[in-house]
């Protein structure tokens, strides 16, 4: 200020000089200045910025990979601890000490792959606030007292983190192992809410519930408790579990394919078996939970559930079902694999059975992969009279897709009981019996989905919504919890015939549990371009609008380009930690 | 050699034979597109590579004479069609990879989204006319008058006029079509026609007239009442 006001006094000392001519000159200029100053009172202070952008690659695609890399991550730490707690109450209640190891190994990873996630969080917030100001400033009215329970939530996790992790050793016994074992629940309790209070915000985007007034806490309550919360909830929690036990099988894939010696093998066979196992008792219920989150976005707009389910994202599912297809058909193939070389001279005996089960699952998958819209010449459409086949054409809808995929958990949980049962003979008086039920539920369940599926395609859509549908999920629901306590009861007095063997199994059992976890991670990257593209031009569905210059949804090649590029981005950063969690140990089997 | 490759070729060839030839074939049916064939001949593929290597030895019966062909191993008189299949499969990759990517003047592919989303103006709207055996007989008559030329008397697509138009005009009796929409989505589809489809239902291909420059909105929400009782269907509904 001292200096511009000495320069305003030597000017005017100037203007002395020159006889008092320049100091007129300059108030002249300044009288007809004047009305300038009117008009410049008139004008707006300088508009918010509502975008920024980064060069080449773009603001979008930047917070594309950093969020699908932050939620794989939360995914994963989310998993982990509920795969870990499992295997630790395994271990507690059965005495069996490889599932107590088995969970002390994943926690370890806990620590470092906790910390990073919450770096990408980090990383995510900074370039939303950077890139999307309007859009934050906005959320952040909304739900800045959620931010605060985010905050706390986070503390205490940690907090919990900690003591779980280190007092590992130090609480192995009596009831400090009790206590250890509250302290594992806690973590996923925890971890729960975290999982939760975040799902509100993004799914405050896609079904918005906005109060014009009402205290701050109202206002956010009521954004939280949007329509498809409870459902995206339902559907991670569940998701997360198989992430974490697919991940744990793709692990000992690799570990038992790297195996030096036969302890190792036996060792990560063992542990492909539990990831494998793991990731398809997640994995039948999740269609489920899909498809009632489905129906909430259906429900909540047509436009977005048409958008999703019959616009222009409709062939993005034809890709869903391929990946869940091999998601199944690598699991069962995980399955039959384990009965061939784990329980020598099973195969024989099951061979038949599988080649049943495997064209079961191929023609489900063949109805599940088969769209509404054919791709097609111009030559084959006007053939078929439009992209829509008449015969083939009544496979591209739900009433299919929902019979086929409630066929395919049954084939699946069919797998699991024939693995279950391999090498064992029953004893109980009541055997044939019980097996004769179990074979005539599951027929009888097949038989049902089927009819109800028929029937969908001739009554009105609520009815097959609200009734055929949730029949089918029931019926099959029905016939895992009534196979399953039965055939548990079944093998207590059963004589076993063939000893289980581990570290038996061949190099491609590996590959199929790598792959199995590839899938899972690339269905969660297509996943979470669907939930966003399905909001199309808003930032929040019918409330905030998208004005930036990427207001539009990327072509579906171009976002398989990107989710395939989080896959490796992601399975680099797993990798890296499984390889810092593990370092030590392996540098102490090498000194031992 | 190959007695266990023998089975999954003709299979193969059996799964084609049925998809190209057996299935268009069938009343009511038409040809296959080519990528559904090829969809399906995957799906079987696959099939067969995981039940040949189940076991040890299935999969040596089914990789061995691969092998064996492949690196030229004791297949004797059979060496001359190694040669013509390892000059071949390159350039058959090569004849895709320019076949796929050169210039032609080929039309590109059909991939026309038969029902695109609506605008968010026409969610949530439902038919304020009372359901009535009077009006939806009022909407037979109008659909009688306007729509049947083309979608049929008997609601079935198949009008007298439906042969000139490629897509052809939809079939209300399927329960694909209009049963699994809500009746705001036919409000939208009548009122604004062909040239209100968005992009991906590439309007340019679609002959609805805009009837919402002939008819008023009450006869178009009698017309869809008629429509759904006339082919027997019921609107998608949430109660």
């Amino acid at each position: 200020m001292q200096q511009q006001g000495g320069w305003f006094q030597r000017l005017l000392q100037a203007g002395r000089g020159h006889g008092g001519m320049f100091s007129a000159l300059l108030w002249a200029v300044g009288l007809l200045s004047l009305p300038a100053l009117a008009f410049g009172a008139d004008v707006a202070p300088a508009a918010a910025t509502e975008y920024r952008d980064i060069p080449y690659i773009g603001s979008r695609n930047l917070v594309w990979v950093v969020a699908q890399l932050h939620l794989l991550l939360a995914g994963f730490v989310l998993g982990v601890p509920i795969f870990a707690w499992l295997c630790e109450v395994v271990a507690w209640k059965t005495g069996e000490k490889r599932y107590d190891k088995l969970a002390k190994e994943f926690t370890k990873l806990l620590t470092s792959a906790y910390a990073t996630t919450a770096l990408f969080g980090g990383i995510l917030l900074f370039l939303l606030i950077s890139f999307y100001p309007k859009l934050m400033n906005y959320l952040t009215d909304i739900f800045f007292p959620s931010f605060i329970v985010y905050c706390l939530l986070f503390l205490v996790e940690t907090a919990t983190l900690y003591l779980y992790w280190y007092g590992w050793d130090a609480m192995q016994d009596g009831h400090k192992k009790t206590f250890h074992i509250f302290l594992g629940f806690m973590l996923n309790f925890f971890a729960f809410f975290i999982m939760i209070v975040p799902n509100s915000w993004a799914t405050f985007q896609a079904s918005p519930v906005v109060l014009a007034e009402g205290s701050d806490i109202a206002r956010a309550w009521a954004a939280t408790w949007n329509p498809t919360w409870w459902p995206v909830n339902i559907h991670r929690l569940i998701a997360n579990v198989v992430l974490g036990g697919y991940i744990c099988g793709a692990y000992a894939g690799i570990r038992y394919l790297s195996a030096r010696n036969a302890e190792e093998r036996d060792h990560y066979d063992w542990m492909g078996y539990v990831g494998n196992f793991i990731g398809v008792f997640g994995l039948l219920p999740l269609p489920f939970a899909g498809y009632w989150l489905m129906r909430e976005i259906y429900q909540y707009n047509q436009q977005m559930g048409i958008t999703l389910m019959g616009g222009f994202l409709s062939w993005l599912f034809i890709l869903q079902a391929m990946l869940i297809g091999v998601l199944f058909l690598g699991s069962n193939y995980y399955f039959w694999l384990g009965i061939t070389y784990r329980i020598p001279g099973s195969e024989l005996k099951y061979r038949k059975s599988m080649l049943s089960m495997l064209i079961i699952l191929l023609l489900c998958l063949g109805v599940w992969m088969t769209p509404h819209s054919l791709v097609a010449s111009l030559e084959e459409a006007r053939k078929m009279g439009g992209t829509h086949h008449p015969l083939l054409g009544v496979f591209g809808v739900m009433s299919a897709k929902m019979t086929v995929s409630n066929l395919m958990i049954l084939v699946t949980f069919m797998s699991f009981i024939m693995y279950w049962r391999a090498g064992k003979e029953e004893t109980a008086g009541w055997a044939k019996a019980a097996k004769a039920l179990m074979s005539a539920l599951l027929v009888l369940a097949g038989i049902a989905v089927v009819v109800l599926g028929v029937w969908g395609y001739f009554v009105p859509a609520i009815i097959r919504i609200n009734y055929f549908s949730t029949s089918q999920v029931m019926i099959v629901l029905f016939v895992m919890l009534t196979i399953t306590p039965l055939t548990a009861l079944l093998l207590k007095s059963a004589k076993t015939t063939t000893e289980m063997v581990w570290g038996k199994m061949p190099p491609r059992a590996g590959y199929a549990l790598v792959l199995n976890a590839i899938m899972v991670i690339l269905l969660m990257t297509l996943m979470g371009y669907a939930r966003s593209s399905s909001r199309v031009h808003w930032h929040v569905y019918g409330v905030l609008r998208d004005s930036s210059q990427y207001a539009f949804s990327p072509a579906l090649g171009y976002a398989a380009g990107i989710m395939a590029l989080n896959t490796f981005l992601f399975c680099m950063i797993v990798a890296f930690i499984f390889w810092v969690a593990t370092m030590s140990d392996k540098a102490k089997a090498s000194h031992s | 050699m190959g007695g266990s490759l023998l089975k999954p070729v003709i299979l193969i060839g059996i799964v084609y034979a049925i998809l190209k030839f057996v299935v268009p074939n069938i009343p009511g049916s038409a040809p296959l597109p080519a990528s559904l064939i090829f969809l399906y001949l995957m799906l079987t593929t696959s099939g067969i590579v995981i039940f040949a290597t189940l076991s040890g030895e299935s999969k040596d019966a089914f990789w061995n004479p691969i092998q064996r062909f492949l690196t030229g191993e004791n297949i004797g008189g059979l060496q001359v069609l190694r040669y013509g299949v390892l000059l071949l499969f390159p350039l058959m990759v090569g004849w895709q990879t320019y076949s796929s990517t050169a210039t032609s003047d080929a039309p590109p592919s059909e991939n026309r989204t038969i029902h695109p989303a609506p605008p968010g103006e026409y969610t949530g709207l439902s038919n304020p006319v009372p359901k009535t055996p009077d009006t939806i007989q009022q909407g037979k008559g109008f659909y009688a008058a306007f729509c049947s030329p083309c979608h049929g008397g008997n609601f079935d697509g198949k009008g007298p006029a439906a042969r000139g138009f490629n897509p052809p005009p939809a079939n209300f009796s399927d329960p694909t079509t209009i049963a699994m929409l809500q009746e705001s989505y036919l409000f939208w589809r009548i009122k604004k026609g062909g040239v209100g489809l968005p992009i991906e239902g590439m309007p340019w291909k679609s002959a609805m007239p805009r009837w919402e420059v002939e008819l008023p909105d009450e006869w178009i929400w009698k017309i869809i009442m008629g429509e759904y009782d006339g082919a027997h269907q019921a609107p998608r509904t949430w109660e």
